[in-house]
C-alpha cells in the first residue's frame, strides 16, 4: 500500500495507518440462555450475536424438508446512534439480515436438520460504522459455539475509499468524508480457508483496479480478524483483544 | 404470540415442595435479590445508557432526548416515553416482531413507576412553554431472560436516567446538537422509586424469581416504592397474571414489603449511585 496516490485523504482522522484496523475486542459466551453467543467490538462499534437452534420453524410454510434453514435478524438498538432509531425492523435492517443470511449460507451445513431453523440474532448497542460486518464477525463465533456444522469460518471488514485512498475498517467520520471523490463504503466478508467472497456491497464509485486492491486489503484484514475469532472461541468467557 | 415456558410436572412439584419447605433452589432468602451488576455507558451515542445484570437476567437501557411540542395539558412539562423489547435474543420463546402484550405491560409498569414517583423534574425539561420541551425516551432491551425482567428493566431504566446528560440545544438554530452538555437530566433523588415485584409461588411469597420460579408464579404484585423516612411509599402498583389475592395473602405481601424495604432500597440505591 506504499504507492504514492494523489488523494485528498492523506491522513486518517484517528491516526491509524491506512490498512490498520481499529482495536478489536471479541468474547464468546455473553448470553447464557442461548445455544451460542458472542460479542465483537471494533473501535466503538459493538455487536452482540446470539444463536438459537436448530429448532422448530415457525411459520411452518417456510420449512424445507431437504435441510434446515438459517434465519438472521439484524437490528440496531434505539440508542446505538445519535438520532434515535425506532425499535424493530426497518427496510435497511431487513436487507442487512438477508445479505448476512446469504453470507452464512455459504458455510453452514444444515443438511442434518430438515424442517428446522437456526436463528441468528444480531443486535448493535453502539454504532460507529461497520455494524453489519461487526455483526457477521460476532455471529460466526456464536454459530461455532452453538456447534452448528460449518465448513469454515467467516470474517468481515468494511473497506473504504476516501477520495482515492483505500482504508481498512471505516469509522463513521470517514464514512461521511466528502472531499474529492468522497467516501466509498465496501463491506466484504471472506471465508477463512477458501477466501470466497460471502458478502459484498458497495456504495460510492470505484475503478476495477481499485476494486482488486480492495479485495487484497480485505483479505489481509480478515485474516487478522480470523485469528482473534479463533482465539476467542478457544477461550469462551474471556475478552480477547487485538 | 409468546409461547408459555413448559416445566415438567415433576420439576414443578419439586420446586414448589422446596419453596413450601422454606428453601429456594439457589439458597436465597425469599426477600433477597440476586447479585446485581450495572455497567454504565454501553452506548456513547446515548444521553445515558447501561446494562443491568440481575443474576443471569440482563437488560440494556438507553436514554435518548429529542425536542417535541408539549402536550396541551402540560405546556411547561417535558415528556417521557418508555419502550421494552423482548426479542429472540433473550429467550427461546421470545419472537421477532412488534412488542407483545408482555413487553408492553413491562414498559407501561416501568413508565408509571417513573412518572408517578415524580423522579424526573418535568418542568425543568421545558425549553419554550407551549412550544418546545424535551422528550425523554427510555429504550429497554432484554438481552438474557432468567426471570424477573420486570424489576431488572425497571432498575436499568433508572440507572440510565440517573446517569444521563442533556444534549446541547442550539437556541439560535432551534436544533439539538450532536453533543452532550454538562447538565444532567433533572431528577429528584429523594423521589427515587424502585419497581419491586412480589410473586406468589406455591404457598410462599418471594421477590426476584428465577425463570423457573416465575413460570410457577400464581400471580405477581408490582409496586413502585420510594423512601419516606425509612418507610415505603407506594406510587404505582399492578397485579399481574390471573390469580386472585386473598385478604390474608395481601397482608403477607405488605408485611414482606414493610419488613424488608430498607434493606432492598439500600441495595438497589447502591446500584444506581454506586455507593
Amino acid at each position: 500500500m506504499a504507492k504514492k496516490i494523489d488523494s485528498a485523504y492523506t491522513k486518517r482522522s484517528d491516526g491509524r495507518k491506512f490498512d490498520e484496523l481499529r482495536p478489536i475486542t471479541a468474547k464468546v459466551g455473553v448470553v447464557p440462555s442461548s445455544d451460542g453467543s458472542a460479542m465483537y467490538q471494533s473501535g466503538k462499534t459493538r455487536a452482540i450475536a446470539v444463536v438459537r437452534g436448530p429448532r422448530t420453524l415457525h411459520p411452518k410454510h417456510m420449512e424445507n424438508p431437504q435441510r434446515g434453514i438459517l434465519r438472521v435478524t439484524y437490528q440496531m438498538m434505539a440508542f446505538s446512534v445519535w438520532d434515535r432509531i425506532k425499535p424493530g425492523n426497518s427496510r435497511r435492517s431487513q436487507e442487512i439480515s438477508k445479505v448476512t443470511e446469504w453470507a452464512f449460507d455459504e458455510i453452514v451445513d444444515l443438511d442434518a436438520f430438515p424442517n428446522s431453523v437456526v436463528d441468528v440474532i444480531i443486535q448493535i448497542p453502539q454504532a460507529d460504522a461497520g455494524t453489519r460486518v461487526a455483526g457477521i464477525n460476532a455471529a460466526v463465533m456464536a454459530l461455532a459455539q452453538a456447534g452448528v456444522p460449518m465448513k469454515e469460518l467467516i470474517s468481515a471488514v468494511a473497506i473504504g475509499k476516501m477520495d482515492k485512498t483505500l482504508v481498512a475498517d471505516v469509522n463513521k467520520e470517514e464514512e461521511d468524508f466528502e472531499e474529492g471523490e468522497g467516501a466509498t463504503d465496501i463491506p466484504i466478508a471472506l471465508t477463512s480457508r477458501s477466501n470466497k467472497i460471502a458478502l459484498l456491497q458497495l456504495d460510492g464509485k470505484i475503478s476495477i483496479p481499485e476494486l482488486r486492491e480492495v479485495i487484497q486489503m480485505a483479505k489481509k484484514a480478515c485474516s487478522k480478524i480470523n485469528d482473534i475469532q479463533v482465539k476467542a472461541l478457544k477461550e469462551p468467557g474471556k475478552e480477547i483483544k487485538g | 404470540m409468546t409461547e408459555e415456558i413448559i416445566i415438567p410436572n415433576l420439576q414443578r412439584k419439586r420446586i414448589i415442595e422446596c419453596l413450601n419447605s422454606g428453601k429456594r433452589f439457589d439458597n436465597r432468602k425469599f426477600e433477597e435479590y440476586r447479585e446485581i451488576v450495572a455497567d454504565l455507558n454501553i452506548s456513547e451515542n446515548a444521553e445515558g445508557s447501561c446494562s443491568v445484570k440481575m443474576g443471569n437476567t440482563e437488560v440494556y437501557a438507553g436514554v435518548k432526548l429529542s425536542v417535541v411540542e408539549p402536550y396541551p395539558d402540560g405546556p411547561n412539562e417535558g415528556t417521557l416515553s418508555v419502550g421494552m423489547e423482548m426479542g429472540p435474543m433473550a429467550d427461546d420463546v421470545f419472537q421477532n416482531g412488534p412488542p407483545t402484550i408482555e413487553a408492553i405491560e413491562v414498559a407501561r409498569v416501568i413508565d408509571r413507576g417513573i412518572r408517578e414517583s415524580k423522579l424526573i423534574d418535568f418542568e425543568k425539561l421545558c425549553i419554550k412553554p407551549g412550544e418546545k420541551v424535551w422528550q425523554v425516551s427510555v429504550d429497554l432491551y432484554a438481552v438474557n431472560n432468567d426471570g424477573n425482567l420486570l424489576d431488572a428493566a425497571g432498575l436499568a431504566a433508572i440507572v440510565a436516567l440517573a446517569n444521563a446528560k442533556l444534549s446541547v440545544y442550539n437556541e439560535e438554530e432551534e436544533r439539538v446538537e450532536h453533543e452532550l452538555s454538562k447538565n444532567p437530566v433533572p431528577i429528584k433523588k429523594e423521589n427515587l422509586a424502585f419497581n419491586i415485584t412480589v410473586h406468589k409461588v406455591g404457598d410462599v411469597f418471594l421477590i426476584d424469581p428465577t425463570k423457573e420460579e416465575e413460570t410457577l408464579s400464581e400471580y405477581r404484585l408490582s409496586m413502585a416504592l420510594s423512601d419516606n423516612e425509612g418507610h415505603p411509599r407506594i406510587t404505582a402498583m399492578q397485579k399481574g397474571k390471573d390469580g386472585g389475592i386473598s385478604e390474608e395473602d395481601m397482608e403477607k405481601i405488605l408485611k414482606l414489603v414493610e419488613d424488608n424495604f430498607s434493606e432492598i432500597y439500600k441495595k438497589l440505591s447502591k446500584v444506581v449511585w454506586g455507593k
